[in-house]
């Protein structure tokens, strides 16, 4: 193609994305819609979403059933720990039974029960055994609960620890730090990155691959096969054009759509949440362009192969569903099953979010990402190769 | 490839002399959606800045034969040449040299009447000065002048149609298909469009391709008229001549103004060797198509010994719409019922009325 024809078409595809946006911006409902979604999908992500393992005041049924000191000790430890913290509201208890009807109830989602004969075990020089309750209907909870209350009690067990080998030093006569005995092994975690991360950190980058990559893929059926019904398209089609610059028209205009939307997204999760972008922001726009082209060739096929506008949208957010889910928008991949982890690594999506978290949270750069970019212009090559001669054909019926 | 051609259009040399003379040459073209014919072996011509009329009821083909044309439907069979281009081996081509105004509108609610005329003006390359200069132009040619910058959204559908219409003329097409173009106007805007038509056709010397099913719009308008019923051509002459042909022939049409018409006369005329075809106006007036020289006596003869009295006979010119009758065995108006019943097998319905009108 000589470069006036390639001038000529791309003049094209310009007039029809500028007809689209114009019609666009005299919908209003279409405004208030492209606002909207945005801001919902931030929303409901931050107050669905816990933000860390992090209590706040949960019920919880505490039982003393040892006659001895050592169990009043370890309970008003409890408690200071609680006061300090507010993790817990701690509920007295009479008995197992009682505990378990308090969780069977819901009035609590654990329990803490210090079993009779505590406090004969340690001074026999046995292990004392405290028993935590977890609420198996809610997972979530209970994994967190269990996890702060061995660390709370580990916390009272080392502090105790720690003192019988102060005094053991004291009678040899030696000095050291208790601790070094007790825990020689001291861990102290560092990010790549200053300051600590949220939920919201790991989670925009996704929201604004996913909002961006949703706008383009409804807006796309909406925008040819609408045409189509209509009768409108005819026009383009009728005038010495080629096909592919009416494609390029409609995508032109649906990635200025959906990259408007990705920056509302962006500019919110700083406003509610702020987050904010460590690396360069016009490489982040660069991932989210890149993005668009890896998936817009699945957006025409479908849109060629539905007879009508209705059957485009189903199609499309049939795929659009499992896509949000297993592409490590909202969980991390690496926690996802191997099966599941073998489908999002299909899916551009994975790709494009993965990318776009590292150059947000971490701050890297072009060369940290370019495999990534690479995978996702080879997935837009091959899916616009089998799509853009689909679509020809399909105008032509 | 060759071959092919040659056999369509002649040899190369006769070919190019065709393109001179006819600017569309359809070869046994065929569109069949599945199991349905839409448009069945047909052949024609158009000549060069002729306006050629398709008439037929709803569903006769002549919207998808437009499609074919325009290459926006492909052929199962046949060939067609445009502006001297094959419809499909040539599509590109083809595409530069026509202009479509469909059955459905192509325009945008939300955009004012100049973006939208602007919008196609662009896709067809023409450069901005002469762009604008033609859009005020065609816009004033039509009264549309004042309603430059009021979105589409706001027009009735008859500004609308103004509209719709020169959008298809925007860059001057060689040949313009206009597919119903006085679609839903009231008669005064129809009448506007149809004078439109042809001054466009005038002036420009722009071929002109129209489909109807109005007879008065074809017998106005149309240089020549194709009568297109169950995807077949039927007939295809001027309309004088499709005219002639029926008052020529057997069928000539009696209306008889009788005060005192009773059910039994109607039965009676109705019996009558020389009645064709027998329509009653209204409760005084009866329109009897005929055949044969003494069918007015024996008309009378069977009116009179009922007791009517006969206040007048007139003796109708053939309009279109009576070639259309004679010629499909069913009347224009009566297609669209009869579609819907007959959809399926209506194929073996069209060729035995056929076969029975050959008798
Ligand atoms: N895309 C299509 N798929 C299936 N059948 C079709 C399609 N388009 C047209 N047809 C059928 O082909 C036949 C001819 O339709 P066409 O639109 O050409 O008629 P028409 O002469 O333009 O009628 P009208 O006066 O109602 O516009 C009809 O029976 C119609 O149902
Ligand atoms: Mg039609």
């Amino acid at each position: 193609m000589s470069s006036v024809r390639i001038r000529r078409e791309l003049s094209h595809s310009l007039w029809i994305a500028w007809k689209d946006l114009l019609e666009f911006r005299r919908n209003r409902m279409g405004l208030v819609m492209l606002a909207l979604m945005p801001v919902f999908m931030m929303v409901m992500t931050g107050f669905i979403f816990p933000s860390g393992n992090v209590l706040n005041r949960v019920p919880v049924a505490l039982v003393n059933l040892d006659e001895g000191l050592e169990g009043l000790n370890i309970v008003s430890q409890l408690e200071t720990i609680n006061e300090e913290s507010g993790l817990m509201e701690l509920l007295s208890a009479d008995s197992f039974d009682e505990t378990k009807r308090m969780i069977f109830n819901g009035e609590a989602v654990g329990g803490i029960v210090v079993p009779e004969g505590f406090s004969s075990a340690l001074s026999n020089g046995e292990q004392g055994t405290i028993i935590v309750f977890t609420d198996q209907s809610n997972p979530q909870i209970s994994a967190t609960l269990s996890t702060v209350l061995e660390e709370i009690i580990d916390g009272i067990g080392t502090m105790r620890a720690a003192a019988v080998v102060a005094g053991l030093a004291q009678q040899a006569n030696t000095t050291l730090n208790p601790l070094a005995v007790v825990v020689p092994y001291a861990v102290e975690s560092r990010g790549v990155v200053e300051g600590s991360t949220s939920y919201f950190d790991f989670v925009a980058p996704g929201i604004m691959a996913m909002v961006v990559m949703l706008s383009v893929m409804t807006g796309l059926p909406r925008a040819i096969s609408y045409e189509k019904d209509i009768g409108t398209l005819d026009g383009f089609l009728v005038a010495p054009i080629s096909r592919l610059s009416i494609i390029l028209g409609k995508v032109l205009a649906q990635t200025t759509r959906g990259l408007v939307q990705g920056i509302m997204v962006m500019v919110l999760a700083y406003v509610l949440f702020g987050v904010t972008i460590h690396g360069s922001i016009l490489l982040v726009f660069i991932l989210l362009f890149i993005g668009v082209f890896s998936f817009v060739g699945l957006g025409i096929l479908l849109t060629s192969v539905a007879s009508d506008e209705q059957t485009a949208m189903m199609m499309m957010s049939t795929l659009m569903f499992p896509m949000m889910f297993l592409s490590g928008v909202f969980f991390p991949i690496q926690q996802m099953p191997p099966i599941m982890q073998g489908i999002a690594s299909i899916l551009p999506l994975t790709y494009a979010t993965g990318a776009l978290r590292k150059v947000m949270v971490l701050g890297a750069g072009l060369e940290n990402v370019w495999t990534e970019l690479v995978v996702l212009i080879g997935f837009g090559v091959v899916l616009l190769a089998i799509a853009v001669p689909v679509f020809r054909r399909a105008m032509t019926r | 490839m060759e071959s092919r051609q040659e056999r369509a259009h002649g040899s190369p040399a006769l070919r190019v002399e065709n393109v001179k003379l006819n600017i569309i040459e359809v070869d046994g073209l065929t569109k069949k959606f599945g199991d349905l014919v839409a448009v069945d072996h047909v052949s024609f011509q158009v000549k060069r800045k002729e306006i050629f009329g398709f008439l037929g009821p709803n569903g006769a083909g002549k919207t998808t034969t437009i499609r074919m044309l325009c290459t926006l439907t492909r052929p199962t069979e046949g060939s067609a040449a445009v502006a001297g281009h094959d419809i499909v081996r040539e599509a590109d081509e083809v595409r530069e040299h026509v202009g479509l105004v469909s059955e459905k509108m192509i325009m945008y609610d939300r955009l004012t009447a100049y973006e939208n005329l602007k919008l196609f003006g662009k896709l067809y390359g023409i450069p901005s000065k002469l762009l604008e200069e033609r859009i005020d132009e065609l816009l004033g040619l039509v009264h549309m002048s004042k309603w430059r910058n009021h979105q589409i959204g706001t027009f009735s559908s008859g500004m609308r149609q103004r509209i719709n219409l020169i959008r298809g003329l925007i860059h001057l097409p060689e040949v313009l298909f206009l597919d119903e173009p006085t679609l839903g106007l009231d008669p005064q805007s129809a009448l506007e469009v149809r004078e439109f038509i042809g001054r466009i056709n005038d002036e420009q010397e722009t071929s002109i391709i129209l489909t109807t099913h109005m007879m008065l719009e074809a017998d106005m308008l149309c240089d020549r008229v194709g009568i297109i019923d169950y995807g077949r051509i039927v007939a295809l002459d001027t309309p004088t001549e499709l005219k002639t042909q029926v008052s020529g022939s057997r069928a000539t049409v009696l209306e008889f103004d009788i005060p005192n018409l009773s059910q039994e006369m109607i039965l009676k005329i109705e019996a009558l060797d020389c009645t064709e075809k027998l329509s009653q106006e209204t409760p005084t007036q009866l329109k009897v198509h005929v055949k044969g020289q003494d069918a007015f006596d024996n008309i009378v003869g069977a009116v009179r010994s009922d007791g009517g009295r006969i206040a007048a006979v007139r003796n109708l010119d053939p309009t279109l719409e009576d070639v259309f009758l004679s010629l499909t065995g069913h009347e224009v108006r009566d297609a669209v019922t009869e579609k819907v019943t007959t959809t399926e097998h209506r194929h073996d319905m069209g060729s035995q009325r056929r076969r029975a009108r050959v008798r």
